[in-house]
C-alpha cells in the first residue's frame, strides 16, 4: 500500500460501491435470518398464537391461512416479496396491515433518534474538545469522571433515574411519560420529549465526548502542531487550522456510530417512557408473539443499523483519503 | 479498581447472604398493596403487597448468574471463532466473518427480543440468547487481535515444527490475545447486567412470582409516585452494580493491560 500517493476518485467509487453492495446483502442475509428465526427454532407460530388448548383443526386452519403448509423457501420469497412491494402481511393480533401499524410508529422512533443525534453530536465534540485542550485540568478531570459513570450506567436506568429525579417525587419538572395519539406530531408536546431524548443523550455522549478528547490530545502531541508552534502560528490558529480540522475525522465517524448505537437505545428508552415508536411496538410483538411485526421490525432495525455503520465507514474513508485503498 | 472491586463485592455480598437475611419470603404477600415503609415492611410494599426488601435481597442471584454465565460463554466461543477465522484464513475466514457480519447487522437487544420471540424466556435459556447476542461482536475483536499475531515468527515456527494447528491456535494465538478478551469481558458483563435486567423490565426475562431486579421495576413502575421504594432501590442495585463492575474493568484495562478500553471495542 502506497501512503503518499492519492488514489483516484474512481477507486474511490468503486471501493465506496462496494461497500453498498456488501450492505445490501448482509440486510437481505438478515432479512433470511429473521425469517428463518420464526421457523427453524422450536414452537409453531400458529399454536403460539392460539395457545396449548387450541384443537388441531383450528391450528391447521391457522397454519394454511398464514402459508405455513407451503415449503419454506416458497414462504420466504413471498414475505420478501411482500416486504418489498410494501405488503408484509397482517398482524396476528389486531389483523391490521404490518405498513400501517408500524409507519407513524417508526416516524415517532426517528424523530427520538435524529433529535437525540441533532443533540449529542455538537455537545459531545464541544466537551471533548474542550476537555482535551485541558487536559488534566479540573474541567477534563470533571469530564472523565462523569463520562466513567455514565458509561457505566444501561440507558433504561438512566432513563429511570432521570424519571424517579424529575418527574416524580424529588423535582416533579417533567413529564415522566409520553402520551400520543397515533398519528399525532411528536414536536406537538415538546416538553414530552425532554426527558427521553436526555436520556439517549446522556447514553451517547461518554463514548463521542471521549473519541474527540482523545483525537484531540492525539493531535496536539502531534509534529505538524509542534511545527505550526515553532513556525510561530498563534495558538488560536493552530487551535481553528490545525487541531480542530483533523480531530473532527474521529467525531464524524463518531456520529455514524452514535445513531446505530441509538438505534438500538431507543428500545428499552420508549419502553420507559411509554413512547410509541418501534422499540415498544416490537417489545409488545414480541410478548404477543406476533411475528409478521416481529419479522418486520427487526428488518427495519437491520437496515438502518448497517446504513448507520456503512456511512459512519464511508465518512471515515470520506476525510481521510489514504484509507481508500487500504484493504476491503 | 479498588472502589469497583469494593461495590462489586458488596452487590456480591448482598445478592449471596441476602436471601438468609431476607424478613420474608420474598413472594408472601404481607401487606396491602403499595404501602408506605413500617417496622413490617421496612421498605414498604409492592403491587401485590409483598415485601419490597425481601425480594430486593432475594432478586439479584438471578441477574448475576445469567449475565456472568451468558457473558462466559459468548466471550469463549466468539473468541475461538474469531481465531479460527483469523489463523485459517482463506474460505473459512469469510465463511465466518460474513455470517459475523449478517448477525451483527442487529442491534444485541434487537437481536435478542428476535430470540426470545421464538424461544419463550425460560431463565435457562436467557444465558445462552445473552451469549448468541454476544458472539459476533466477541468474534470481530478477537479476529483484529489474532490478525496481528498470525503472522508472526513463533507461529510460522510452531508450523513448521508440525504443530497441529488447534494446538497453534490455543498455545501461540490465545496467550497473545488474552488480554483485549478480558478487558472485553470485562465491558461485556458489565453490558450484560444492563441487558438481562432490561429484559425482564420488558417482560421478556424472568417472570413473576420470581424475585428480580428488572422484574421488580417492571412491576411497581406504575406505582412509582405512590410507594417510590419498589423501583429505586432495585434501580440502584443494577446501578450500583454495572458501576462497580465498570470500573474493575477500567482498572485493569488501565494498569494490567495498558489500553483505553474505548480502543478494544471500537
Amino acid at each position: 500500500m502506497t501512503l503518499d500517493r492519492r488514489p483516484s476518485s474512481a477507486t474511490g467509487r468503486l471501493w465506496l460501491l462496494r461497500r453498498v453492495v456488501f450492505g445490501m446483502a448482509v440486510v437481505l442475509l438478515g432479512s433470511v435470518l429473521v425469517f428463518a428465526a420464526t421457523q427453524v427454532l422450536p414452537g409453531d407460530p400458529a399454536r403460539a398464537v392460539l395457545g396449548h388448548e387450541a384443537t388441531p383443526e383450528r391450528v391447521a386452519a391457522l397454519r394454511t391461512e398464514l402459508g405455513l403448509d407451503r415449503p419454506l423457501v416458497a414462504q420466504y420469497l413471498a414475505w420478501l416479496g411482500g416486504v418489498l412491494t410494501g405488503e408484509p402481511g397482517h398482524s396476528l393480533v389486531t389483523r391490521e396491515p404490518v405498513g400501517g401499524l408500524i409507519g407513524d410508529r417508526a416516524v415517532n422512533s426517528a424523530v427520538l433518534v435524529l433529535v437525540s443525534a441533532a443533540v449529542v453530536v455538537p455537545l459531545s465534540v464541544f466537551v471533548g474538545a474542550v476537555a482535551g485542550r485541558r487536559r488534566d485540568r479540573p474541567f477534563d478531570r470533571a469530564v472523565l469522571v462523569v463520562t466513567l459513570g455514565l458509561t457505566a450506567l444501561p440507558e433504561f436506568i438512566i432513563a429511570l433515574l432521570l424519571v424517579i429525579l424529575l418527574s416524580t417525587s424529588v423535582f416533579p419538572l417533567l413529564p415522566g411519560t409520553v402520551l400520543l395519539a397515533p398519528g399525532q406530531n411528536p414536536f406537538g408536546e415538546p416538553a414530552q420529549l425532554v426527558l427521553p431524548v436526555t436520556a439517549l443523550v446522556l447514553g451517547v455522549l461518554p463514548y463521542l465526548a471521549r473519541l474527540v478528547r482523545g483525537s484531540v490530545i492525539d493531535v496536539y502531541e502531534s509534529e505538524y502542531v509542534r511545527t505550526a508552534r515553532l513556525k510561530g502560528v498563534p495558538e488560536n490558529v493552530v487551535l481553528r487550522r490545525h487541531v480542530l480540522r483533523n480531530a473532527l475525522v474521529p467525531a464524524v465517524q463518531g456520529t455514524a456510530l452514535a445513531l446505530a448505537y441509538l438505534t438500538g437505545g431507543v428500545v428499552v428508552v420508549e419502553q420507559v417512557f411509554n413512547y410509541p415508536g418501534l422499540g415498544s411496538a416490537l417489545v409488545d410483538a414480541v410478548n404477543n408473539r406476533d411475528f409478521p411485526v416481529i419479522q418486520l421490525i427487526c428488518l427495519v432495525f437491520a437496515a438502518c443499523y448497517v446504513a448507520f455503520n456503512l456511512l459512519g465507514d464511508a465518512m471515515t474513508v470520506y476525510v481521510t483519503p489514504r484509507l481508500r485503498t487500504a484493504g476491503r | 479498581m479498588r472502589v469497583g472491586l469494593v461495590l462489586t463485592g458488596l452487590v456480591l455480598l448482598v445478592v449471596v447472604i441476602g436471601p438468609f437475611l431476607a424478613p420474608h419470603a420474598h413472594s408472601d404477600i404481607i401487606g396491602a398493596p403499595f404501602s408506605p415503609p413500617s417496622a413490617t415492611a421496612l421498605l414498604g410494599t409492592d403491587y401485590l403487597g409483598e415485601d419490597v426488601l425481601s425480594r430486593v435481597l432475594a432478586g439479584g442471584r438471578s441477574i448475576v448468574w445469567i449475565s456472568f454465565v451468558g457473558t462466559l460463554v459468548g466471550v469463549a466461543v466468539g473468541a475461538a471463532i474469531g481465531m479460527t477465522a483469523a489463523y485459517s484464513g482463506g474460505v473459512v475466514d469469510e465463511l465466518l466473518m460474513r455470517t459475523m457480519d449478517v448477525l451483527r447487522a442487529f442491534p444485541p437487544l434487537v437481536l435478542i427480543l428476535l430470540l426470545v420471540s421464538v424461544a419463550r424466556a425460560e431463565s435457562a435459556l436467557m444465558p445462552l440468547i445473552v451469549a448468541i447476542a454476544w458472539v459476533p461482536q466477541v468474534a470481530r475483536v478477537a479476529y483484529g487481535a489474532a490478525k496481528e499475531v498470525v503472522g508472526r515468527e513463533f507461529v510460522e515456527s510452531a508450523e513448521a515444527l508440525g504443530t497441529p494447528r488447534m494446538r497453534i491456535v490455543r498455545r501461540e494465538i490465545l496467550p497473545n490475545v488474552m488480554t483485549p478478551l478480558m478487558v472485553d469481558f470485562g465491558l461485556r458483563l458489565t453490558w450484560s447486567i444492563g441487558i438481562v435486567s432490561a429484559m425482564s423490565f420488558l417482560g421478556v426475562g424472568l417472570q413473576p412470582p420470581a424475585a428480580d431486579w428488572g422484574l421488580m421495576i417492571k412491576e411497581n413502575y406504575q406505582g412509582l409516585a405512590l410507594q417510590p421504594w419498589g423501583v429505586v432501590v432495585p434501580v440502584l442495585c443494577v446501578a450500583v452494580f454495572t458501576f462497580g463492575t465498570n470500573l474493575m474493568t477500567e482498572g485493569f484495562a488501565r494498569t494490567v493491560a495498558r489500553v483505553s478500553p474505548l480502543e478494544v471495542t471500537t
